[in-house]
């Protein structure tokens, strides 16, 4: 058994900070204008190189977490620096790395850059730390901070409406996260009390034993946060003024990452640590999505704003996401993961390219642009493109993760995969009916002198196109790191809550995996705790 | 060589991805020929892999081949997997075969427009997903197949995307085609729910599985999708809007390739429709109501394309009848000789439009017989190959499908042969108003031309109507000889014969109509006599005037008010309850419901008042959150505890 040397996930984390601090403390005066922005760029770059690093240190096939760095941080309180990836994070740190720096690089800011680049090099840090962390305080400190850069970067170099943007986002996902500190701290104590050990480390407060009432109550406190930052319906209302008064590189950050830590909170804390609240819950939640789907569709039907109408589309999108998360079998939840993925970069292209579209014109209006395509046909093509995955076309990205949580959410909850599916008709309509209006038509004068991409954005949006078709055409790597990692999920929901699970359905089992792994004892106390006899075990306590 | 029937796909991918690259620069025509040769050359495999199967004995012959595993998740499996039969190969040939002709013919009809490049690189597209349809070895492969037609199919139709008509229209067929979608996903997710398994031969294998309940509706729900791909009806008025496209597009796509794969994946599910009688009757059904309504309004369009557009309405409402009837090997009869007949109409009329400089009225046309010699003598065939005169293919293969039907299901074929009349009628009013009768056309009497906004041939003719040049008319000349001579495929035995080679995919699933031969010749005098009647008929009202308001009823010239029923029942109402969502839902009750909360802790204490820095206040407003949460929390505790 080899150690992990090197501390990659720390490093993923420290990278962007000290960048952060670097660029802060550099005064502007002593340097030439670009040093900074350049700085963040390089620093975004060394970023994705650990990244690609952890990527292919990654071994496939193996569920638990990798890369464990685990040290004591405030030992009385028992918070522990305690950091590990497993298939669920991975692509979202790898859709971290890859997306700062195509936003730093396509949508730079107009005036202060020391400022801008510090604060966004602290939000990939903070969102590294979210990603990556295991323990429950760090994680929630992480999660926190990432408020702090984008509240700034909102208000700081926003639209017309910034600062109520800014202020409603800020207090609305604070509000939020005031529920999940106060279930982080219950949730300890009550383990405390049940095994004398203070700690906030989710491999150990995984077996946590809870009563129903504990856990539907912690439940709901966890998901408050994370259904408000994702956002689920219905709290979905701050996003529309956030991404579309947010400048453009706020908006990518925000809807293609930052929305991710929500979904990304349900699977990793409410399931592992209320596995018996999700199931018992799962049809309200599975509600919520499937009425954000079809609601968040319709809404954006009827924008005449490019923002906002793909802030809704987006509200649609992380339905789906929470739909296959919340079907709770293999299926539903490796295709909400990887969706997460696919809905990161497609929402990011477009995102980027309607902020190149306001450079050009001023505006993201829908009826103020028209025949766009005439002018600008690469623009219009990559457009064109990134609006099909959305769709959800085969042969793109977008279609495999869909096709996965519908398939996965129609096998355990059939009439909620039907109205999801039904859905679909409706993205079509919103994105066909909005491309239309934008690109097709006879320009007038004004949009005829719309310029086509430069080179320099083409290349930019190239990586992104890449990796939507590739991972439409051929996703299997990706699958073969998610699956193992969601199957240990499932088996550990499946085995807390007593549910039988059909021979011909039950997941094929990551158990192949050498259970000490890279020194992880925990992964081992976690296979171990799901013997059949453990659920009956912990009723029996609770009672 | 069985294992190349990859490249089959892959040559015109490979063209796709070389226009897409240096399209531009290859430019006008050499981007043409590219596409044409990459299709060509993809017929080429086809017939070679053909030669192959032929060579592998008649029962067991077929071919998988598995590319890559495509989506793995835990015992969802799905590969990229080909799978080569006689089904397939006939769809195969027939599209690749008529794919190279359009394009041939593409590079003359679409000479001079500034998009030429581009428009190859959809259909190379096109042709290369419709592969990937008709050689899946699963349905989620077909379904790539099936969304990739769909969507090359909104870029041709709205390929001319400046005018707001074609913009619309392509909009219009990709929606109805998603609707029909839902129904073919929630078939997939069916059958997968029930065999775990995507891969028709496996799940034919596992069909007791499925249960009788369950398979009607899996075939139900495949017949949704295929009614929003094939145009049948509830969902058929997008095709008449789709002829907005490029006339080659409507040969290729809206008619010989595309629309029918909603008939080539009927078939291939044959073990699951015959397990379901009662879905193959209403599949039966549709197809014969198809079939009827769209000839009637056929019968009353003014537009050549939408009359054709109809038309093929009408006969894939036919395929569908003698699907529902189990004449499996007839549906396919009837598909490829349309693919020939109709593919050569579109190409005709395109080749009016081409001549008559973008005039698509046909009340504007007349006696061009004699300026368009050759468009006029290959129409003429394809006229009377779809009017189902003897001894033309449709003849033999509209007569094969009327034969099951009255063995079937005898009041559907009264339906049947009652639209039989109507197609012999409407195509022949067609062809009296384009080819006979007097000169209509604008600049006949010296008037104006019509406007040539488009025109993508502004080469300097005179307004004069002119014969297209060879590139047009070879491929119509070849498409005309095989619609003559299709009928072959109807002589059981010969080398030619059509259930020889595709019967035994479908075993003892086929319906057998067991008619005496007496009843066999009865029934084909009386289809003959009808063609030729209505053929008569149509042509004396419609050569000799233009103008019958009799026969031209606003109902059927309004497709039956379809679109307006439509707009009223979803159209409006929905974009109601959209606004409705957007204007008061959300910002109203959602959002006031937000803003009234923090409305509420605003208004209760004087720390919360308004200050510049905003976030020291808001850890304020956090910290009583999480008061009273945890307070609520040690009561429920303590009561619940």
């Amino acid at each position: 058994m080899t150690a992990v040397t090197f501390p990659y996930l720390t490093s993923l984390v420290l990278v962007p900070a000290v960048g952060a601090a670097v660029v802060a403390i550099v005064p502007k005066k002593a340097v030439a204008t670009w040093f900074h922005e350049a700085l963040g760029i390089v620093v975004t770059v060394v970023t994705l190189a650990v990244a690609a690093a952890v990527l292919v240190v990654f071994k496939s096939g193996v569920g638990s977490y990798q890369m464990v760095s685990d040290h004591n941080w405030a030992t009385g309180l028992g918070i522990h620096w305690s950091l590990g990836i497993d298939g669920i994070s991975l692509f979202l740190v790898v859709l971290t790395a890859v997306l700062f720096p195509l936003t730093m690089l396509g949508a730079r800011a107009r005036r202060d850059t020391r400022s801008f680049v510090a604060w966004v090099l602290l939000l990939e840090s903070a969102c590294m730390g979210s990603f990556v962390s295991l323990d429950l305080i760090l994680f929630f400190l992480f999660f926190e901070l990432t408020l702090v850069p984008s509240y700034f970067l909102i208000g700081g170099w926003g639209f017309a409406r910034r600062g109520y943007a800014a202020i409603k986002f800020f207090v609305y996902t604070f509000a939020g996260s005031a529920f999940l500190l106060v279930g982080i701290v219950a949730i300890a104590f009550i383990h405390q009390s049940q095994t004398g050990v203070l700690t906030f480390e989710l491999p150990a407060l995984m077996h946590t034993h809870l009563s129903g009432t504990e856990g539907v109550l912690l439940f709901c406190a966890f998901t408050a946060a994370f259904a408000v930052k994702a956002p689920i319906f219905p709290f979905h209302t701050w996003s529309p003024d956030a991404y579309s008064e947010a400048p453009t590189a706020g908006a990518i950050l925000l809807v293609a990452i930052m929305a991710k830590l929500g979904t990304y909170g349900i699977i990793r804390f409410d399931l592992n640590l209320f596995p018996q609240a999700s199931r018992t819950l799962a049809p309200i939640l599975l509600t919520l999505a499937t009425i954000g789907i079809v609601y968040g569709a319709l809404v954006a039907c009827a924008q005449r704003d490019l923002k906002r109408l793909l802030a809704y589309s987006s509200l649609a999108q992380i339905g789906f996401i929470a739909l296959g998360t919340f079907a709770l079998n293999s299926q539903g939840l490796s295709g909400g993961v990887l969706q997460m993925v696919n809905h990161g970069l497609v929402i990011a292209t477009l995102f980027i390219l309607v902020g190149w579209i306001y450079e050009r014109r001023r505006t993201w209006q829908i009826g103020s642009l028209k025949g766009l395509q005439s002018p600008a046909p690469v623009l219009a093509g990559v457009f064109t493109l990134a609006m099909m995955a959305s769709i959800g076309v085969p042969g793109l990205n977008g279609f495999v993760g869909e096709f996965l949580i519908l398939i996965g959410t129609f096998v355990a909850h059939r009439w909620w995969a039907v109205v999801a599916t039904a859905g679909v008709v409706i993205a079509a309509v919103y994105l066909l009916w909005g491309y239309q209006q934008v690109f097709h038509g006879e320009p007038t004068e004004e949009d005829a002198a719309t310029a086509d991409l430069t080179i320099n954005q083409r290349l930019i949006v190239a990586p992104l196109i890449v990796l939507i078709v590739l991972l439409g055409v051929f996703p299997k790597p990706v699958l073969d790191r998610i699956t193992p990692s969601v199957n240990r999920l499932v088996i550990h929901v499946d085995q807390v809550t007593n549910t039988p699970v059909p021979a011909d359905l039950r997941p094929a089992v990551a158990a192949k995996a050498p259970c000490s792994l890279n020194g992880v004892h925990v992964s081992c106390s976690v296979l171990a705790s799901v013997s059949p006899g453990a659920p009956t075990a912990l009723k029996g306590a609770s009672k | 060589m069985l294992h190349l029937t990859y490249l089959i796909i892959l040559l015109p991918l490979v063209g796709f991805g070389i226009l897409l690259a240096a399209g531009r620069r290859l430019g006008d025509p050499a981007a043409g020929w590219l596409a044409t040769i990459a299709v060509g050359a993809s017929f080429v495999v086809s017939v070679g892999v053909y030669l192959s199967l032929l060579g592998v004995d008649a029962p067991v012959r077929s071919y998988g081949q598995n590319l890559w595993t495509w989506i793995p998740v835990d015992r969802l499996q799905v590969h990229a997997g080909l799978y080569v039969d006689p089904l397939s190969m006939t769809m195969v040939l027939f599209i690749t075969g008529i794919s190279s002709l359009i394009h041939l013919y593409s590079i003359g009809y679409m000479k001079g427009d500034k998009d030429f490049p581009k428009f190859f690189l959809y259909m190379n597209l096109f042709v290369a997903s419709m592969l990937i349809l008709v050689l899946g070895s699963n349905l989620l492969v077909t379904f790539v197949g099936w969304e990739g037609v769909g969507t090359c199919s909104y870029w041709l139709v709205s390929f001319w995307f400046t005018r707001d008509s074609a913009a619309s229209a392509g909009k219009k067929a990709f929606v109805y085609n998603r609707i029909g979608d839902v129904g073919f996903l929630l078939a997939i997710f069916l059958v997968w729910s029930k065999v775990h398994t995507f891969d028709y031969q496996a799940i034919f294998a596992n069909i007791d599985k499925i249960g009788s309940a369950n398979i009607t509706a899996i075939c139900l729900l495949l017949l949704v999708g295929v009614m929003g791909k094939s145009a049948q009806i509830p969902l058929f008025p997008w095709l008449a809007d789709a002829m907005e496209g490029p006339t080659p597009v409507s040969a290729l796509i809206h008619a010989a390739t595309m629309v029918t794969a909603g008939v080539y994946l009927l078939c291939r599910v044959n073990p699951l429709l015959h397990a379901s009688p009662s879905a193959e009757l209403t599949i039966a059904i549709v197809g014969a109501a198809t079939a009827f309504v769209a000839a009637t309004i056929a019968c009353a369009q003014q537009d050549i394309k939408k009359v054709l557009a109809y038309s093929t309405v009408s006969q894939l409402g036919y395929m569908f009848l003698a699907i529902g009837c189990g004449a499996y090997t007839a549906a396919i009869f009837l598909m490829v000789a349309h693919a020939f007949f109709k593919g050569l109409l579109f190409l005709g009329a395109g080749s009016v439009i081409h001549g008559l400089h973008d005039e698509q009225d046909l009340k504007r046309m007349g006696n061009l017989r004699a300026y368009l010699p050759i468009t006029f003598i290959t129409f003429a065939i394809g006229w009377l190959c779809i009017a189902a005169v003897p001894p033309l293919s449709g003849f033999w293969a509209k007569g094969d499908i009327l034969d099951n039907t009255w063995a079937a299901h005898p009041a559907l074929w009264a339906v049947g042969i009652v639209t039989a009349a109507l197609t012999a009628y409407y195509m022949s009013r067609l062809t009296g108003l384009a080819f006979f009768g007097k000169d209509r056309w604008a600049g006949a009497d010296g008037g104006p031309t019509p406007d040539a906004a488009y025109a993508h041939h502004a080469d300097g003719h005179s307004s004069e109507p002119h014969e297209s040049p060879w590139i047009m008319t070879v491929p119509l000349w070849i498409l005309s000889f095989f619609a003559a001579v299709a009928g072959v495929m109807a002589i059981s035995g010969s080398r030619f014969s059509l259930a020889n080679w595709v019967d035994p995919v479908f075993g003892a699933n086929l319906f057998h109509n067991n008619l005496s031969s007496s009843a066999l010749w009865v029934l084909a005098v009386v289809d003959g006599v009808v063609a030729v009647l209505f053929v008569l008929i149509g042509l004396r009202l419609w050569s000799t005037r233009s103008e019958r308001p009799a026969l031209e009823a606003s109902f059927l010239r309004g497709a039956w008010y379809i679109n307006e029923l439509y707009d009223t029942v979803f159209g409006r109402p929905s974009e109601r309850l959209a606004a409705f969502c957007a204007d008061v839902v959300d910002p109203k009750i959602i959002d006031g419901a937000v803003n009234g909360v923090a409305g509420a802790f605003r208004g209760s204490g004087s720390l919360l008042r308004r200050t510049q820095t905003g976030y020291v206040r808001n850890y304020l407003v956090g910290i009583m959150f999480g008061a009273v949460v945890i307070l609520g929390f040690m009561l429920t505790r303590m009561w619940w505890g």
